[in-house]
């Protein structure tokens, strides 16, 4: 029980990327309305972005910013800083989470203008008829 | 590794930056669209044989984007397997758009600009992907050509913007799983370098993460290729989509992640990693691509229309190609690797003969293709030899790729995927002998007429018939083919 214990407490943050994964995967694969799959979608896609970033956290460490003279002086003080590559990737996957949404709504506003309605079975309904 | 030359960067920049003028021009008139397209297309298809011919003479080489140095850098490797791709894309979407101009004039009146502005940047797109060595830089263009995609798809009519969020969901999940798998290993490793990677990972004791990246990266690929338990995105998308978009997408997407299956397994893990400790699970995936095969032909059987009967072929011949790849041995791999050719042109070949007949009769259901053989006598004939290709008759491409598959097989003792192969190929000849009874044999239905020779324009014929002759020109030419090009595309280890 304890080491369990240890175990959640020292990697707690890659229990809570992975509970919000499963509520986004649920969300996306169990939801009918389509809104809230896209919401879905969006929670998946924070939870990774936060797996990453939270992948580059040291104890105690300062923000990369760094005064270049002192840095060409005494060199990188590594784990003074925390590591910001996976803050740099994670921006770019912010842009392409931001621009599948803009799609995804775009798209949605044409399925609400031809079936009136975004619930999965009304749609499937009018489709049946 | 020769020199670096800047060719490939001229064929992948060609499509992206038209891509741009092309849509403000082509809001001033339609006139421009045209010859810029087919214009940067071309200049990419003679730029990539220009590179395929050095990268023959003098072997591939390594590119470094804005000299930053690898791992720090981004990596574009050009090597005999990329080059070969390279040409592929360009060539199929060169001869794919020069038919879609006309379809989407008819389905999408002036909106010509805005369709092939996504396309080129697809198209571009595709062409980073086959050259990336870099996992991260790999996920960004996978979502770029996706996003571009899901645009395509849903400028079709009806029902398409609803098989296109449906292709949202399955592609942000595939992506998302891709993107998972990679963060692992660059937790494990610290870099993003695919060959980095590969340097590092033998290395460290990774534990049960390296097996769980691998698993992700795998699973994220599958469901972009559409590999058949997650196959269920494609037939919709790509039969409800504007017929300019499907004849684009269906012979380039699904043939490019499988691609890029490959070259992710083969640059990050190594061929003991992935065959010999774990026979398991390879003989494990040879199965269910075996399963994947025999479905998604069950499948095809029971539709009725024509489109939507060759995405499901497709989702078949994803099966076939995934198979081959982790036969684990040469053969196979070979196979895998000129089925990737192959494929792209075979379905490439019937997707224009589908967009020709669509023009001229207006639908695809296989009832309404009664006397087709009489009336459009060229498409049907170019449609034959893309038939024949599928079904694998000697001596189309598709004979071969398929006869390398079946070799590997028995090499393999995968019992189970050959006969999941020989079966396919009979419901292939099944299916296509069926239409070709319809339009051959039975009489004209009501809905077109007389027996009146009337084709589709000249513009969509020509791509046609050039994609039929490449078919037997491929078939023949698979020899220097494969010992040119493809046995020097294999990844270390074969």
């Amino acid at each position: 029980m304890e080491d369990l214990l240890v175990l959640i407490v020292a990697k707690v943050n890659y229990w809570a990327y992975v509970i919000l994964m499963m509520i986004g995967f649920y969300a996306m694969i169990g939801k009918r309305n389509l809104v809230k799959k896209l919401i879905g979608m969006n929670i998946f896609q924070t939870a990774i972005i936060l797996m990453f970033v939270s992948s580059g956290v040291k104890h105690g460490a300062k923000i990369p910013i760094l005064n270049k003279y002192e840095v060409l002086e005494k060199g990188v003080d590594v784990a003074g800083v925390v590591n910001p590559l996976p803050h740099v990737l994670m921006l770019t996957a912010i842009v392409v989470s931001v621009s599948v949404t803009g799609v995804a709504l775009a798209i949605l506003l044409r399925i609400y203008r031809e079936y009136g309605t975004l619930e999965e079975d009304e749609i499937l309904e009018k489709l049946g008829k | 590794m020769s020199s670096p030359s800047n060719l490939h960067m001229y064929v992948m920049a060609a499509p992206l930056l038209t891509a741009f003028f092309l849509n403000l021009l082509g809001r001033i008139s339609r006139a421009y669209v045209a010859p810029m397209v087919l214009g940067s297309l071309t200049f990419s298809s003679v730029a990539s044989l220009f590179l395929m011919g050095r990268v023959i003479s003098s072997g591939g080489y390594s590119y470094t984007v804005g000299n930053w140095v690898p791992p720090f850098g981004i990596e574009l490797v050009v090597d005999h397997l990329s080059a070969l791709m390279l040409v592929l894309i360009s060539f199929v979407a060169l001869v794919a758009s020069v038919s879609a101009l006309k379809s989407v004039e008819q389905e999408l009146p002036g909106k010509e600009h805005l369709f092939f502005t996504l396309c080129l940047i697809m198209i571009s797109g595709l062409m980073g992907l086959v050259l990336t060595a870099d996992a991260f830089n790999l996920y960004v263009l996978l979502e770029i050509t996706s996003i571009t995609t899901y645009g395509l798809i849903a400028m079709g009519k009806g029902r398409a913007p609803l098989a296109s969020f449906n292709y949202i969901i399955m592609g942000s999940i595939g992506a998302c799983f891709y993107l998972l798998g990679v963060g692992y290993l660059y937790l494990m490793t610290g870099t993003l370098n695919m060959a980095d990677m590969a340097r590092i990972l033998p290395t460290i004791d990774g534990g049960a993460a390296v097996p769980t990246a691998l698993g992700f990266i795998l699973v994220g690929l599958w469901v972009k290729m559409a590999f058949f338990p997650l196959h269920g995105w494609l037939p919709n998308a790509y039969s409800l989509a504007p017929t300019g978009a499907g004849l684009i997408a269906a012979p380039l997407m699904t043939k490019v992640t499988i691609y890029l299956m490959v070259r992710v397994m083969f640059s990050i893990f190594s061929f003991d990693y992935l065959f010999l400790q774990n026979p398991l699970v390879q003989s494990g995936i040879v199965w269910v691509a075996a399963i994947a095969i025999i479905c998604a032909s069950g499948l095809a059987l029971a539709q009725k229309d024509l489109r939507r009967m060759l995405t499901y072929i497709i989702v078949a011949e994803v099966g076939y190609m995934v198979g081959g790849a982790w036969l684990a041995n040469s053969i196979g791999m070979t196979g895998a690797i000129l089925h990737i050719v192959n494929d792209a042109l075979m379905t490439l070949c019937l997707f224009l003969a589908v967009a020709a007949i669509l023009y001229r009769i207006g639908s695809l259901e296989l009832d309404k293709l009664q006397g087709i053989f009489r009336k459009m006598p060229i498409t049907m004939a170019a449609f034959t030899v893309g038939a024949f290709a599928m079904i694998g008759v000697p001596p189309t491409a598709g004979f071969f790729s398929k006869w390398y598959l079946l070799l590997g097989g028995i090499e393999a003792d995968q019992w189970g995927y050959v006969v999941a192969l020989l079966f396919s190929s009979l419901v292939n000849a099944v299916l296509f002998f069926r239409i070709i009874e319809i339009g051959y044999f039975f009489k004209d239905g009501e809905h077109h007429g007389h027996e009146k020779r009337h084709e589709a324009p000249l513009i969509m014929q020509a791509p046609l018939v050039i994609s039929a002759v490449a078919l037997i020109v491929i078939g023949l030419g698979s020899g220097p083919l494969v010992e040119m090009i493809i046995k020097l595309a294999l990844p270390g280890g074969f």
